[in-house]
């Protein structure tokens, strides 16, 4: 089981990590983005639109305060402010519209941010509960993890910061532009030529910072996953003395890490700086060519237009400068997101079965349909000449199934069995003989390639795929308990369970006891897959949830971790409690608890080479006698 | 906090000039910003207003000059802070693997693996991250401000008064809006950490739901608190969202504010224009100055709590040190423990161990029973000194434990944990682990003791095989037998191993009982077991029940002498004979 750690980096998610297709997942995003609310959004458009509007116009302001107001009033021995003042109150009513605006689309763009956020992960989570098994065979937890945390988060951070911010600047920009030229044209120029050289230098910094920032992750990945293993051993590390070779390894591995971090955060430190300073060479270049031209009388510049050009042109720096600065964001954004939609976009398990299980009476001698809860249930099948129902008995049979988890290998060949209503059928073979695979094929977790499973007489591919896992009760090797109460954990297997079934439950499983014993009892909080239990309790609790769903047919995956022999008695009688009058699937890792089976498969490398029960098989001397005598193991 | 302070400085040592010179670029940068608005005034009013040319060319290359320097300091400034802050970082994490390193058992026992990871990734990374705040901007933003501000004093001391009014309401703006934001992001992460816990409990237990069905519960489950984290970001964020038009609001009025009357002011001739355009700089760089800090502010309280979990890592007293003068060598492997009492914690009245005297001879073989919480495990454990006992003494090859140099003991006595333990690398890398310079030969036949060599011979690189982590490639079993090779290779004069064959067959593992007599007579093999069959050949077994010896004896004796072993032994029989 790869570790949960919720921060791995995986490989290759950074270094080159743009995205694939980005023309595509801009406008899928922007679907979702305008799919919310159409007039939401337009309004946060025109808001941004007023808010860039009142900052150029502030810039503006300076040259019309210069040269109206403030020069034509000089030397005059009473001089009036009226005019003055009017200009003032005409700016702040501009400033308050441009204030209000940015608190209108600072505020709409939380809530479209957040909606839209909201709704990608819940469709990410409902679609990821349809994907099949083998979906989470074939991807680690971390790396689906990652969709969840880091390429949300990224996600989360472009469309509220950098969304709004590339678009504010673009308008900037624009209307600056157009007013530099307005101003002065000459002076345009040498700003644009100024522009192309903070481009050039902020994207040759922001490719470099991005390679560091690369490697930086990188080897951080590295060292956390080394302190992971190292922290996880840490007492073997003691027993074995190797304390010494792992601080060496940390050390170097600490080292590097260091260096990669410096690099990146010394271009990342340095962008600001680099940025403001080309701003100034700018101001001083802009002053002397102004100045320049005001005296030459070319382009018929004004003090107070150079004034105001040498303002504008720094409002034109700005937004160039968060441009360049965002584009990084905005690519690392992207590639999360498709990620995401990846995710979105993988198949999902086929469900086209039809035959549904119900509750039935018997009236008659016939099967009547009741939405009552009996004890009775039937597969109910519509059929051209009417609905059939078929009584669930639990009879289940293979027949020349072959299946393997990839294509090119395959590891289950040509294997049929048969189980009979309420017998006990156990699997025995080494790991990987396909004890567990058989089990996972009657609940449909992966589809067959050749060959049938009927399931009373029906072909499970024909039963939709929840009526069936109905059916099937699992109590599997590995515990998986959910955070929530002990009760809560057990309702599991019947979500309208009363607390007495509940308690029924746990005491048939053997596991009524222990729970009583706890802190809390039935309220005990358990998190962390019940990490404050023992292995045996967690077992029980798998036990207790199984029994309260009380499925007609069970699987039992038994558990290999060692328990102390007391606790192992107590677990195989919930278990043998559980199993009486159902079919019942064991996967056994012991021989002792399958000695009273009605059928015993011997399995060897996805085949069945040996069937009987334990008297047959051990006059037969064959795999199964070696098996019990030791002479193979199990594990 | 001051002791946090203090503790945590220890690990900047030799960062502590880059740490120095940061702060030092970034005054001089500041300086060099404060004085370009100055420069520009001048050239603004004497250069262009006055028409003359010389001045603008000479205030344009004394300005070109400072924008150069203050570009060189800047990028000093950022350089010097990445190294520091990124050191110290690397020194905080070694310091933090090293105190591990070092630790007992007793002070593992104490965190959790999760919590020490945590401990030493992202708490690391938040100190590091408020560290590089703290050395540039926390310095830059208070200079700034300081700087700035005098500047507009020194230009038009009246005027400077407007940011007597200004000043105070964008504080107080800022301090309400985090004030009140901050809880709620504290909550915001909460609900983060139940979200990926929903998904990390799906994503192990996929097949549970699945065949209980319970796919819409789990989406209804996910939705629940998908929903709260919508409500409580939305929330969070909108009283951020106060921010960005509160700064504007301020930096506007300053503006039209410093408009109205420096405008009155020139025409009055007590200011002049470009006097005015740089009071417009001074004014942004004030007011951005504190929107900054007060942002500094809120990381640096982020990184407090992070800064308390390092510390107490680094500050945990290591209970359990080489003596003084410690013995090098292990005479050979007898035990004793005498009249020995243990405490997991010092203030706890709860004896794990009582009254324990014993008394094994060099190459002995010793089975442990025991049931569940009987502290089979904890009694192996003082042998090699992973605990100190907390009465009475352990001595190994006749001389107290303590007296030994750790190393040494730990050399001589090999443990087989009850939590087995592989490392990613090798097959060959890990059985390395019991000796870096096994040969070859020593590790095949190490591996045939352990019965570890026929599964090795059917992987597809053999010794080169890869070893997932946490051994994830491998059975129950051969992970024990790994194990167990590991163990061997020490050449132990003791040879402890903790329920080491649970997961082994009955065949395999009296096969490597019987090697363990014929190939490492004179080793001391202490075995504990659940399986009264692993044991029962056992020169001397002991049955523990809650911290005692309650039986002592050879399997032939107990069984005549002992009803509890009577008992299991009957019990055990009754599936497994053939």
């Amino acid at each position: 089981m790869p570790p949960m750690g919720g921060r791995h980096v995986r490989p290759g998610q950074f270094a080159g990590g743009g995205p694939q297709d980005a023309g595509r997942t801009v406008k899928r995003l922007f679907s979702y983005l305008t799919g919310m609310d159409r007039v939401r959004f337009a309004v946060v458009l025109v808001c941004i639109v007023l808010s860039a509007l009142a900052g150029v116009v502030s810039s503006l302001f300076m040259e019309v305060l210069i040269d109206e107001y403030i020069t034509p009033l000089l030397g005059m021995e009473y001089p009036v402010f009226t005019g003055l003042l009017t200009a003032i109150f005409f700016m702040a009513v501009i400033y308050a519209a441009g204030v209000a605006a940015t608190f209108v689309y600072t505020r709409l763009m939380v809530v479209i941010a957040q909606g839209m956020l909201k709704k990608i992960r819940d469709r990410m989570f409902s679609h990821m509960q349809k994907l099949p098994v083998s979906y989470f065979d074939t991807h680690t937890f971390g790396d689906v993890m990652s969709r969840y945390t880091n390429d949300t988060d990224t996600l989360r951070q472009m469309i509220s910061q950098s969304i709004p911010q590339v678009f504010s600047s673009v308008v900037t920009i624009v209307v600056v532009f157009a007013a530099m030229v307005y101003t002065s044209g000459h002076l345009t120029i040498l700003v644009l030529f100024m522009v192309g050289v903070l481009f050039f230098v902020t994207k040759y910094i922001g490719t470099k910072s991005a390679t560091y920032f690369i490697r930086q992750q990188e080897s951080l990945g590295v060292v956390n996953g080394y302190i992971e293993e190292i922290m996880g051993g840490q007492k073997v590390v003691k027993v074995f003395c190797h304390e010494g070779t792992a601080k060496a390894e940390f050390d170097a591995m600490n080292t590097e890490l260091c260096g990669h971090a410096t690099s990146a955060n010394t271009f990342a430190n340095i962008f600001m700086p680099v940025v403001a300073n080309i701003g100034n060479i700018q101001y001083v270049l802009v002053a002397i060519l102004g100045g320049a031209l005001a005296l030459l009388g070319v382009g018929g510049l004004t003090l107070g237009a150079i004034a105001a050009f040498l303002l504008l042109s720094r409002s034109f720096m700005m937004p160039v400068s968060q441009v360049s600065q965002q584009i990084s964001a905005v690519v690392m954004a992207l590639a999360g997101a498709e990620r995401i939609f990846q995710l979105m976009d993988e198949p999902v398990e086929d469900d086209a079965g039809t035959v549904r299980l119900v509750n039935v009476r018997r009236e008659e001698g016939g099967l009547v349909e009741t939405l009552d809860e009996t004890t009775l249930w039937a597969w109910k099948e519509e059929t051209e000449s009417g609905t059939v129902y078929t009584e669930l008995k639990g009879d289940v049979r293979f027949s020349q199934v072959s299946f393997g988890y990839t294509p090119e290998k395959e590891v289950l060949h040509d294997v049929s069995l048969y189980a009979k209503p309420g017998q006990k059928v156990a699997f025995v073979g080494a790991t990987g003989a396909g004890k567990t695979t058989i089990t996972n094929l009657i609940n449909r977790f992966y589809d067959i390639y050749a060959g049938k499973i009927l399931y009373d007489g029906i072909d499970v591919t024909r039963i939709k795929k929840s009526d069936l896992r109905w059916s099937l009760g699992m109590v599997l090797q590995d515990t998986n308990l959910f955070t929530g109460t002990v009760m809560e954990n057990i309702r599991y297997g019947k979500l309208n369970a009363t607390d007495e079934d509940v308690y029924a439950a746990a005491k048939l499983a053997n596991a009524d006891e222990f729970i009583r014993m706890l802190p809390d009892g039935y309220a005990t909080m358990l998190e962390g897959d019940g990490g404050s239990l023992s292995q045996g309790q967690r077992q029980l609790l798998s036990i207790a949830r199984a029994a309260v769903a009380n499925p007609p047919v069970m699987i039992l995956d038994e558990a290999t971790s060692s328990i102390d022999t007391r606790t192992e008695a107590i677990v195989q009688a919930g278990m043998d409690s559980l199993m009486r009058g159902r079919t019942v699937f064991v996967i056994a890792h012991r021989l002792s608890t399958i000695h009273n089976a009605d059928v015993i498969l011997v399995l060897e490398n996805g085949r069945v080479i040996e069937r009987g029960n334990h008297e047959t098989l051990i006059a037969q001397k064959g795999k199964y006698y070696q098996l019990y005598t030791g002479a193979f193991e199990l594990e | 906090m001051n002791r946090v302070i203090e503790r945590l400085s220890g690990s900047i040592r030799e960062y502590r000039r880059d740490s120095i010179l940061t702060p030092g670029f970034v005054t001089l940068e500041v300086i060099m910003e404060i004085l370009i608005p100055l420069v520009l005034a001048g050239l603004i009013d004497d250069g262009i207003t006055a028409g003359n040319m010389n001045i603008i060319v000479k205030l344009g290359l004394v300005l070109l000059l400072f924008a150069v320097m203050s570009l060189v300091f800047g990028v000093l400034a950022g350089k010097y802070a990445a190294a520091a802050s990124a050191g110290f970082a690397k020194n905080l994490r070694h310091d933090l693997f090293h105190t591990i390193q070092n630790f007992s058992f007793a002070n593992i026992d104490k965190y959790s693996t999760a919590s020490l990871i945590t401990r030493m990734t992202t708490d690391v990374t938040n100190v590091q991250n408020a560290y590089q705040m703290i050395i540039r901007i926390a310095i830059r933003c208070p200079l700034m401000l300081v700087f700035a501000f005098l500047m507009v004093v020194g230009i038009h001391a009246e005027l400077s008064l407007i940011f007597l009014v200004l000043l105070p309401l964008l504080g107080i703006g800022m301090y309400l809006i985090i004030t009140r934001a901050q809880p709620l992001f504290e909550l915001v992460f909460k609900t983060y950490d139940s979200l990926n816990k929903v998904v990390r409990e799906n994503l192990r237990g996929i097949r549970v739901v699945k065949s209980y069905v319970r796919e819409d519960y789990e989406i209804k489950k996910f939705r629940n608190v998908s929903a709260s984290i919508y409500g409580y970001f939305s929330h969070a964020e909108k009283i951020l969202a106060f921010t960005s038009p509160l700064m504007q609001a301020v930096v506007y009025a300053s503006i039209l504010l410093i408009s109205w009357f420096g405008a009155q002011f020139i025409v009055l001739g007590s200011l002049t224009t470009g006097e005015l355009v740089s009071l417009i700089s001074y004014s942004m760089q004030i007011l951005m100055s504190l929107m900054m800090l007060a942002m500094v502010f809120v990381m640096i309280t982020m990184a407090q709590a992070s800064s308390r979990r390092i510390v107490e890592v680094l500050d945990e007293e290591v209970d359990l040190t080489n003596p003084a003068d410690p013995i090098f060598t292990v005479a050979n492997g007898d035990v004793e423990f005498r009249d020995v009492g243990f405490r997991y914690t010092k203030d706890t009245d709860r004896e794990v161990l009582k009254d324990i005297s014993l008394k094994i001879h060099a190459g002995e073989t010793v089975g442990i029973l025991g049931g569940t919480g009987s502290a089979k495990s904890t009694l192996v454990q003082l042998i090699p000194r992973l605990y100190d006992t907390t009465k009475g003494t352990v001595l190994v090859g006749g001389v107290d434990v303590r007296e030994y140099d750790l190393n040494t003991l730990r050399d001589a006595v090999a443990m087989v944990l009850q939590k087995n333990v592989l490392f990613s690398g090798t097959v060959r890398d890990n059985l390395r682990w019991g000796n870096p310079d096994a040969t070859e030969e020593e590790i095949v036949r190490a591996c045939r003791m352990a019965k570890a060599d026929e599964f090795i011979g059917t992987l597809p690189d053999r010794y080169d095989t890869r070893v997932e982590q946490g051994g994830s490639n491998f059975s129950g079993g051969q992970k024990q037998r790994l194990c167990i090779a590991r163990a061997l290779l020490r050449k132990p004069k003791i040879l402890i191993l903790d329920d080491s064959t649970s997961a082994v067959d009955t065949r395999t593992d009296a096969q490597i009982r019987q090697a363990f007599k014929t190939e490492i007579p004179e080793t001391t093999k202490l075995i504990i077991a659940q399986r009264i069959a692993s044991v029962q050949d056992a020169d001397m077994i002991l049955v523990m029940d809650a911290g005692r010896i309650c039986a002592l004896g050879t399997h032939e004796e107990l069984l005549q002498n002992n009803a509890i072993y009577r008992e299991m032994y009957r019990s055990q029989m009754k599936g497994d004979d053939v």
